[in-house]
C-alpha cells in the first residue's frame, strides 16, 4: 500500500472532527502548536509508509496539486 | 608541570634544504602535523616513500579539541602501528543519555558488536592523539624510515614548479624554497593553503557559539555521554558532557548568536556556568576554554593537479557526530595506496580521482548527517523548535519517537557505493561487506582479521580454491586463505558468507572491498583487479 487513502475513511466524521477541536479547547497557542506536533509524529509513526508519508506531505503543503515544486523548507544536503 | 600541549615535540631545527644551492626536491611534502598530516606521513613513511611533513608550530594540538575517535579510524591506525597506546590511554564508552529540560528522556547503548578488536569509540584529547603520532614517527626514524617533520616552518607561497609543486617555507632563520612531486595539505579549516591556490571552500554557516571547557575534577559521573537539550543550567540552549582520559571532562555549552567572546570566555563568566551545571560544590579547575561557531562546507574538489586535500582543509562539519578528525583520517587512509601506485607507476594519475570521489562521498554523507545534527540541536525556526520539542517529549514515553531524537547520529564507516572503483557483487553474500564497504573485523584462529589485511591487494578466499599470487600489470595480489573451520565465533561465516558455502574478496591495500564472487575466477579477478586501480 504506497498510496495515500483521500476518499472518506473516519466514521462519524462530526464526533471525529469533535473531538480534535476539544483537544485544543482552553489551551495557549503554544500549547496547542506542541499538541499538533506530537500528534503528526503519532500518526506519521502509525503510518510508517514512506511513499504515503510523502504523498501526505505533498497533500497538506498543496492540496490543489497545483506546484509542481515539493514544499519549501527542505534541507539540500 | 608543563603540559602535553605546551611542551615542544618538534622543534625548529635547520634543514640541509636551507644551504642548498637550488630547491631541493621531494616525492612527497604534507602541509600540517595534525592527525591527518601525520597518519599521511606515516603510511608513506612505512611503506618507503619519503616524506617530510612541514608545521607552523612545534607542538601538538593546543587543548583537548577532537576527543571522540571510532572504530574504524583506529583499526586504521592499526595499520599505521599506532592504535595500541590511544585505545590503552583513552576512556572507553557506550552508554549515552540524553536530557529534556530537567527530565532524563531517553537513554542509549551503542550496544558494539561482538567479535571485533577495537571499542566502538574511545574519548581521547587530540594532544594525546597527536603526541601517540608523534611517537610513531620517532619509532619510524629509527628504524631509518624516509620521514621527517619540520616544526616552525610555515608555508608562505605555492606555486607550479615543473611537473611539481613549488613551496616557500619561512622559518625562524629565514625562508627558503622546496619543490614536491606531490603535496597533501592537511592545514586545517582555514587552511592557508587552499587560500593561496585561491579555492572556493563553500557551504552553511551556523550562526550560534559554544563554549568548550575542559575541566579537572574528581566527579561521580559515570563513563558515559550526556547530553541535555534545554537545561534547567542553560535554559534554551543545549550541554555536553563527556569523560577524557586523566579525570578531564568535556563540557559544552552552547551560547547562541550575539554574545561577547572574549567575555564569555573570562574564567569568572566561565566558572559560575559550570557551577550551575556540576552544582555549586563541584570541585573543579579549568584546563582549557574555547569558543568555536563552526560551518558545513566542503571543496568542489579535494584534488587539484598534484596537490591534495585532506581532512578539515577539504571538508569541515559541525562536532556533533564526531565526524572531523575520524573522516580526516579515512581521507588520509584512502589517499595514500592510491598515491603509492601512482608514484611507482603502476596506476595512472587517474587513480587519485577516485580519492576525490570517495572521499567528496564520505565528506557529503557527513556534511548531511552533522547539518541535520546541528539543526535538531539548535532548531532555527519556531515550527522546527516546536516539532524537536514534540518529539524529545515523545522520546520519554514512546519508542518510536528514540531514533527521531539526533544530538549527533556519530561516526561509523563509509562505504563507497557506487565508486568506479567497484568491481562486481555476488547474490547472496552479506550486505555489510559489499564491495566499496572496509573489510568487517573478525576473530580468526590467530587474531584479528583485520591484522591480516591492508597495504596490498590481497584476495580474501574463504572454503574457495585460488593461486597463492596472483601478478598483474605489476601489481601482486596475496592470498589470504581463511577456512570457516578456522572460525571460532561463526563471525567470519557470518560477516562475508552468509548463507554462501565460499567466498573470494578482492581487498583493496585500505581494507576495502573491491568485488566479490562465490568462487574464483582469474579473468573475473584481473579485470576488478584493473578497475580497483583505475586502468
Amino acid at each position: 500500500m504506497t498510496t495515500l487513502n483521500t476518499a472518506p475513511n473516519i466514521p462519524q466524521p462530526d464526533d471525529f472532527y469533535a473531538e480534535l477541536l476539544a483537544l485544543h479547547e482552553g489551551r495557549s497557542k503554544a500549547e496547542s502548536d506542541a499538541i499538533n506536533a506530537r500528534l503528526v509524529l503519532i500518526l506519521a509513526n502509525h503510518i510508517g509508509d514512506r511513499q504515503v508519508l510523502r504523498n501526505a506531505l505533498k497533500a497538506a503543503a498543496d492540496p490543489g496539486g497545483r506546484r509542481s515544486a515539493g514544499p519549501e523548507g527542505h534541507a539540500r544536503r | 608541570m608543563a603540559r602535553i600541549f605546551e611542551t615542544p615535540l618538534y622543534p625548529y631545527r635547520r634543514s640541509p634544504d636551507q644551504d642548498a644551492a637550488a630547491p631541493v626536491r621531494h616525492p612527497v611534502v604534507v602541509v600540517g602535523a595534525g592527525p591527518v598530516g601525520l597518519a599521511c606521513a606515516i603510511d608513506l613513511a612505512r611503506q618507503d616513500i619519503p616524506v617530510v611533513v612541514l608545521d607552523e608550530n612545534d607542538k601538538v594540538s593546543f587543548g583537548s579539541r577532537a576527543i571522540c575517535f571510532a572504530k574504524r579510524p583506529l583499526e586504521i591506525l592499526d595499520r599505521l602501528g599506532c592504535a595500541e597506546p590511544m585505545v590503552e590511554k583513552g576512556v572507553v564508552w557506550n552508554v549515552g543519555k540524553v536530557f529534556f529540560g530537567d527530565r532524563r528522556v531517553y537513554e542509549f547503548n551503542l550496544l558494539p558488536e561482538a567479535g571485533h578488536r577495537r571499542p566502538a569509540f574511545i574519548n581521547l584529547q587530540q594532544y594525546y592523539f597527536e603526541k601517540f603520532l608523534v611517537d610513531r614517527v620517532r619509532e619510524l626514524q629509527a628504524e631509518g624510515r624516509p620521514i621527517e617533520i619540520r616544526g616552525n616552518s610555515k608555508v608562505t607561497a605555492v606555486g607550479r614548479g615543473g611537473d611539481g609543486v613549488a613551496l616557500s617555507v619561512e622559518t625562524p632563520e629565514g625562508p627558503y624554497r622546496m619543490r614536491a612531486d606531490w603535496l597533501i595539505a592537511c592545514d586545517g579549516a582555514n587552511s592557508p593553503i587552499r587560500a593561496m591556490m585561491g579555492l572556493d571552500f563553500v557551504g552553511r554557516v551556523f550562526e550560534d557559539n559554544f563554549l568548550i571547557a575542559d575541566v579537572v575534577m574528581e566527579a561521580a559521573f559515570p563513563t558515559e555521554r550526556w547530553f541535555w537539550f534545554d537545561p534547567p543550567f542553560n535554559r534554551g540552549q543545549s550541554a555536553l558532557l563527556h569523560k577524557q582520559p586523566d579525570g578531564v571532562w568535556r563540557i559544552d555549552l552552547q551560547l547562541g548568536w550575539n554574545i561577547d567572546k572574549e567575555r564569555e570566555k573570562q574564567p569568572e563568566n566561565v566558572i559560575p556556568r559550570l557551577k550551575a551545571m556540576l552544582g555549586e560544590d563541584a570541585k573543579f579547575t579549568l584546563e582549557w576554554v574555547s569558543i568555536y561557531t563552526f560551518q558545513c562546507r566542503r571543496m568542489e574538489s579535494f584534488r587539484h593537479g598534484q596537490v591534495l586535500f585532506a581532512g578539515d582543509s577539504a571538508h569541515q562539519v559541525s562536532p556533533f557526530g564526531a565526524r572531523g578528525a575520524n573522516s580526516g583520517l579515512q581521507d588520509a587512509d584512502n589517499l595514500v595506496w592510491k598515491l603509492k601506485l601512482v608514484m611507482e607507476g603502476s596506476a595512472p594519475e587517474s587513480l587519485l580521482d577516485s580519492y576525490d570521489t570517495e572521499r567528496l562521498y564520505g565528506a557529503d554523507e557527513n556534511i548531511l548527517n552533522s547539518s541535520r545534527s546541528t539543526d535538531f540541536i539548535t532548531p532555527k525556526s519556531e515550527m522546527s523548535r516546536i516539532f524537536r520539542d514534540a518529539v524529545l517529549d515523545l522520546s520519554e514515553h514512546f519508542a518510536f519517537a528514540r531514533p527521531l531524537v539526533n544530538s549527533g547520529r556519530l561516526s561509523v564507516p563509509c562505504t563507497y557505493d557506487g565508486s568506479p572503483l567497484n568491481g562486481p557483487d555476488a547474490q547472496g553474500l552479506p550486505p555489510r561487506t559489499r564491495p566499496g564497504s572496509p573489510a568487517v573485523d573478525a576473530p580468526i584462529k590467530e587474531g584479528w582479521l583485520l591484522d591480516r589485511l591492508g597495504d596490498r591487494f590481497q584476495l580474501l578466499t574463504i572454503d574457495a580454491e585460488a593461486p597463492d599470487l596472483i601478478e598483474n600489470g605489476g601489481i601482486a595480489v596475496e592470498r589470504l586463505a581463511l577456512s570457516t573451520a578456522d572460525d571460532p565465533t561463526g563471525a567470519l561465516k557470518e560477516r562475508y558468507l552468509g548463507d554462501a558455502g565460499s567466498a573470494v574478496y578482492l581487498l583493496r591495500p585500505d581494507q576495502h572491498v573491491a568485488a566479490r564472487w562465490t568462487a574464483f575466477d582469474r579473468a573475473e579477478v584481473e579485470a576488478a583487479l584493473a578497475k580497483a586501480t583505475g586502468r
